[in-house]
């Protein structure tokens, strides 16, 4: 899933330091399951604003609404009724694919992302999330021992580890585990590490990547 | 044991003699002072057969290393210029390459690079669009094919003639994958590696002999690395805070054991027994000296442990 988080109060009261209606819209997508933009933390996120606003004396209304999906126009048109109510600030919880789907349906809105969209990945476990991929467009794990030196490695190389790999943890933190050093292990493990994977890997074709500009992907026999 | 030489590398040609090469480091200065590279330049002059000149190394800027190399040279000393895959793509990286060959450079030394995160541009985006394996390849390709990563041809005797280096890491971990990882840069056709500092003899020997069993020493040069501990502080420091370096206790209790004053004698002296170990083990061609921001240092530690062009013959 796409994993995002909360932006900082401070920024988001930023955001609508001078708006006195606010709409705050969720997600049922990903954001939920990541516990960062769903029915419940929009719920939080606005009780939170009007506090606030009371506290300073303003005068502030916040609304909520949590979508099935934000990256879906089917799904966007859902806000029609409430964009007609005139809001002076929308806060989109939803990855940041969400805030750019309602600005295109909705182009008159003041729309801003209230999370930092981070990364894919998963929950490792209760509360704590990893990346695990970077979208490269041409997936190569099974090379890998199932494991992805592209997102998990520091310096994505192809033929790791570096010589800063140190107990098992990579050199820019002892809290990332260094993939390289599982990929190696499993490796020697199943006896593959002079065999199989003896020759070196090529260099990566990146033009499947985000380097190749921006992607799309089109599936005729699904288009109307 | 002589080998082919193919370069117009001198360091090429003491390792092809069979000689005990040894090589130094120069860290090009964070401004662009010529007057810096020729200070320390001249220290390493006649000692060594040939210099590294590190590249941004921790991700600090720094004068370019090629700039620093050619100043070097100019000083009457071989450069090994260093390029790291961490902040130049593909394209730039062959046109530093053919750059750098046109500009006299012989000894062409690939690294990955220390990750921004190191350094003094933590906000930078890095690149690392090959690695240093690949990068190994592409130089090889280049000079031995006479092709770009494109398959564009380069004219004979236009391709760059460079003696490609690398680096191997015996104390990084997995312990026991990095020999093959060292045998994946040989395969790429590296001439050869010099190792990170080397503090830990038994865990070095060990790496060494099983890189002898292999063949790859036949391959490719392996040169071991040196830096002289300068106190008890650093020897902490490099044990506890430096990834992928390994102090054995011993050498702290022995630094331990001597008055603080009397600390970089009984250093160098370290180095000099590992240096005389080094010449008598099997598949170590060289020595590698990194005494960075200590270039003065250099003729001494080379005098005591009698090595380099000025103790030769
Ligand atoms: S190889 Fe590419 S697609 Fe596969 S997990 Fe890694 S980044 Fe994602
Ligand atoms: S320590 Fe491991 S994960 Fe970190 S950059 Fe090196 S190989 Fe990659």
């Amino acid at each position: 899933m796409i994993v995002a988080q909360r932006k900082p109060f401070e920024e988001l009261k930023s955001f609508i330091a001078d708006k006195k209606k606010v709409l705050v819209v969720g997600c049922r997508g990903c954001v939920t399951v990541c516990n960062a933009g769903g029915t419940k933390e929009v719920g939080i996120l606005a009780s939170e604003l009007r506090l606030d606003g009371q506290a300073a004396g303003r005068e502030l209304t916040v609304d909520e609404y949590t979508l099935e999906r934000q990256c879906d126009p089917e799904y966007i048109e859902e806000l029609l009724e409430l964009v007609e109510k005139k809001y002076d600030a929308i806060l989109s919880m939803a990855c940041s694919v969400g805030p750019q789907f309602i600005t295109t349906r909705y182009k008159d809105e003041n729309v801003y992302p209230a999370l930092n969209t981070c990364f894919m990945g998963g929950a490792q476990q209760h509360g704590i999330w990893v990346e695990r991929c970077q979208g490269c467009g041409n997936c190569v794990i099974h090379l890998f021992g199932g494991m992805c030196p592209i997102s998990r490695c520091a310096k994505s190389l192809q033929n790791g580890p570096c010589g800063g790999s140190s107990d098992g943890v990579c050199e820019i933190s002892k809290e990332v585990d260094c993939v390289w050093h599982l990929i190696a292990t499993k490796m020697m493990e199943t006896g593959k590490a002079e065999t199989e994977f003896g020759p070196a890997q090529p260099i990566k074709d990146w033009s499947t990547s985000r380097d190749g500009g921006p992607r799309k992907i089109v599936r005729e026999e699904l288009v109307k | 044991m002589s080998r082919e030489v193919r370069t117009k590398s001198n360091l090429e040609k003491v390792l092809a003699s069979g000689q005990f090469a040894v090589t130094g480091e120069l860290g090009p200065p964070p401004n662009a002072s010529r007057e810096e590279v020729v200070e320390k330049a001249k220290h390493l002059k006649g000692n060594v057969d040939s210099v590294n000149i590190t590249d941004n190394q921790t991700a600090v800027v720094r004068m370019s290393s090629l700039a620093a190399a050619l100043i070097l040279q100019e000083q009457g000393t071989e450069a090994n210029m260093q390029m790291v895959c961490r902040d130049r793509n593909r394209i730039a990286m062959q046109s530093d390459i053919l750059g750098a060959a046109a500009l006299g450079i012989n000894n062409l030394l690939v690294l990955s690079g220390d990750h921004q995160k190191f350094g003094d541009h933590a906000q930078a985006k890095n690149v690392f669009d090959m690695d240093s394996v690949n990068l190994i390849r592409t130089i090889k390709m280049m000079r031995d094919e006479r092709r770009l990563l494109s398959g564009r041809e380069l004219p004979e005797g236009s391709e760059p003639r460079l003696f490609i280096g690398g680096a191997y890491n015996p104390f990084a971990d997995p312990e026991d994958y990095r020999v093959l990882r060292a045998a994946k840069k040989v395969e790429a056709g590296v001439d050869f590696l010099q190792s990170q500092c080397i503090y830990d003899m038994p865990r070095f020997k060990k790496f060494i002999a099983r890189a002898v069993d292999m063949g790859l020493t036949e391959k490719a040069y392996f040169m071991a690395g040196i830096t002289p501990l300068k106190s008890l502080g650093m020897a902490k420091y490099m044990k506890n805070s430096v990834p992928g370096i390994s102090v054995p206790d011993e050498l702290i209790e022995r630094m331990k054991g001597v008055p603080k004053e009397k600390q970089v004698d009984e250093g160098i002296k370290i180095a000099c027994e590992q240096i005389e170990e080094m010449k008598n083990t099997k598949g170590v061609a060289g020595v590698h000296l990194m005494l960075i921001e200590w270039e003065h240092m250099v003729p001494r530690l080379v005098q005591e442990a009698k090595l380099g062009p000025s103790q030769r013959k």
